[in-house]
């Protein structure tokens, strides 16, 4: 057995674990009218940014979020060995399409929203086993790109359920290394794929939520710690009801989260923004990561986050054809050394 | 085998009970209030429109109906377009999908977002990907009762 393996699940990463040495945001202009709206680096005017489409403007988000990343950390592009991304859109378009513009070795990864953690345990790793000195972590996605996608044309007067959430418009990066200032990134907790059956698609917390009690769940009982050993348990976007259902479920395994736990679906609106049950998307985790609870680390105000994105692993056509969506949960340990 | 996934559909049987008890109602009682005061409103317009082409254009009941039909597509086309039929139709619900305003907010809106992915393949192929279903079974259905109209009614 691998002597950096932990339990079933885990990497413990020990000999020279990852630093998040930079890190940068982007959002949308809803976003930037939101309770985060101080952390974030910069807040677009509107949906289309000058761009011709969503789509376009989702990309140069990704792009100027990673240029924006690098500059912090006064890297260029031939610094970094792998650009690791995701996105929403079929076949992960903005991912790629940045990746061209950017020049750096690239593995695109289509985890839904859990894309911002996948990335990084991706990315840990192999600076930990020397694989790579510096390895950048974008993700994104945008509400009219993903809406079109999912849902309907925006124009279209419908009403959405109360369960329903809303999609980040934004992009987050962190760029970690081998070498420099910042948190570490200790162990990495691999989800499994978790459906209880869950179908309704306006209804995603619920059916990514017992995803992301399964990989807590998981590491906890790989590396023998328990919610006491974090300053914040954090999930991507749950969502009002998700984050209950995950409290409710984790309760059932023996542990009590709720005293220290977040989704960041609920954190980056206000309820009277009207997104219902919250946030979703894979900017979701990565802009209140980047953008929020690392710079809560910086201040020293929180020292020990376990990081959990959660995904929902199904698509247009899965879903009219009747089938359950299945859920995903990565983690991440990110503690403050020394 | 099969126990084992007995057991997993009891967890899962459980698990969606309690998630859907989780998740509030849709509020049914106002929004079938707003769905018939928005809804009523616009057939009330409708019958404005109708009446004073009647009265004031002397148009006979067809071409009343027809001018009423083309004028509320007109508005609600224009709506969509201004982006503030959508923000009626999060209040109204029903009522401002049934009447046909609902019908051409549903063709301008594809129109609208597919427009980047050009006028064939974008506009062309994708203006009737929501109201297509009502078209086919529409017309379907007319069909259906023009061919019992025709054979079984006097």
């Amino acid at each position: 057995m691998s002597k950096h393996r932990m339990g079933g699940q885990t990497l413990y990463l020990t000999q020279n674990p990852p630093k998040i040495i930079s890190r940068a945001s982007i959002v949308g202009k809803k976003e930037g009218e939101g309770p985060l709206a101080e952390y974030f680096d910069k807040i677009i005017e509107d949906d289309l940014w000058g761009e011709k489409s969503w789509e376009k403007a989702e990309r140069r988000m990704f792009i100027e979020t990673a240029e924006l990343t690098l500059r912090k950390a006064k890297m260029e592009p031939r610094d970094i060995n792998y650009l690791f991304g995701g996105d929403l859109l079929d076949q992960i378009v903005t991912a790629t399409f940045a990746a061209r513009s950017l020049g750096i070795p690239f593995y695109g990864l289509y985890g839904a929203c859990s894309s911002m953690t996948q990335t990084m345990s991706l990315a840990a790793p192999l600076i930990d086993g020397g694989y790579a000195d510096n390895v950048l972590c974008v993700t994104s996605s945008h509400f009219c790109s993903a809406e079109r996608q999912f849902r309907y044309p925006l124009e279209m007067g419908v009403q959405r359920p109360p369960t329903a959430q809303w999609t980040v418009t934004g992009a987050g990066g962190v760029l970690l290394s081998s070498d420099g200032k910042g948190p570490c990134i200790t162990h990495v907790t691999t989800g499994k794929v978790i459906d209880f059956g869950i179908k309704d698609t306006n209804y995603m917390g619920a059916a990514m939520a017992p995803a992301a009690a399964d990989t807590i769940r998981a590491h906890f009982e790989d590396t023998g710690r328990g919610p006491n050993d974090y300053d914040l348990i954090v999930t991507g976007d749950l969502a009002k009801y998700g984050r209950k259902l995950t409290i409710d479920l984790l309760k059932k395994d023996g542990y009590d989260i709720e005293d220290r736990f977040i989704d960041c679906g609920c954190e980056i609106f206000y309820e009277s923004q009207d997104v219902h049950a919250g946030a979703s998307g894979c900017a979701c985790s990565a802009v209140v990561l980047a953008g929020y609870l690392l710079r809560k680390m910086e201040d020293g105000e929180i020292n020990r986050i376990l990081m959990a994105s959660t995904g929902a692993l199904h698509s247009i056509i899965t879903s009219q054809q009747g089938d359950s969506i299945p859920g995903i949960a990565h983690v991440v340990a990110i503690e403050k050394k020394g | 085998m099969d126990s084992l996934d007995l057991k997993q559909k009891k967890i899962n049987k459980e698990y969606q009970d309690y998630a859907n008890s989780l998740s509030p109602k849709s509020k049914v009682f106002k929004n079938c209030m707003m769905a018939f005061i928005v809804g009523g409103l616009i057939c009330t317009i409708g019958q404005l429109i109708n009446n004073l082409a009647k009265i004031y254009y002397g148009m006979n009941k067809e071409e009343a109906s027809t001018i009423t039909s083309i004028t509320l597509i007109f508005i609600a086309a224009l709506l969509t377009g201004l982006g503030l039929y959508e923000k009626i139709g999060k209040r109204a619900g029903a009522g401002s999908i049934v009447p046909i305003t609902g019908f051409s907010n549903s063709i301008v809106a594809p129109a609208m977002e597919h427009k980047r992915e050009g006028y064939v393949l974008g506009v062309g192929a994708k203006l009737f990907s929501i109201a297509g279903p009502v078209l086919v079974y529409g017309i379907s259905t007319s069909v259906i009762v023009g061919l019992i109209n025709c054979f079984f009614v006097k």
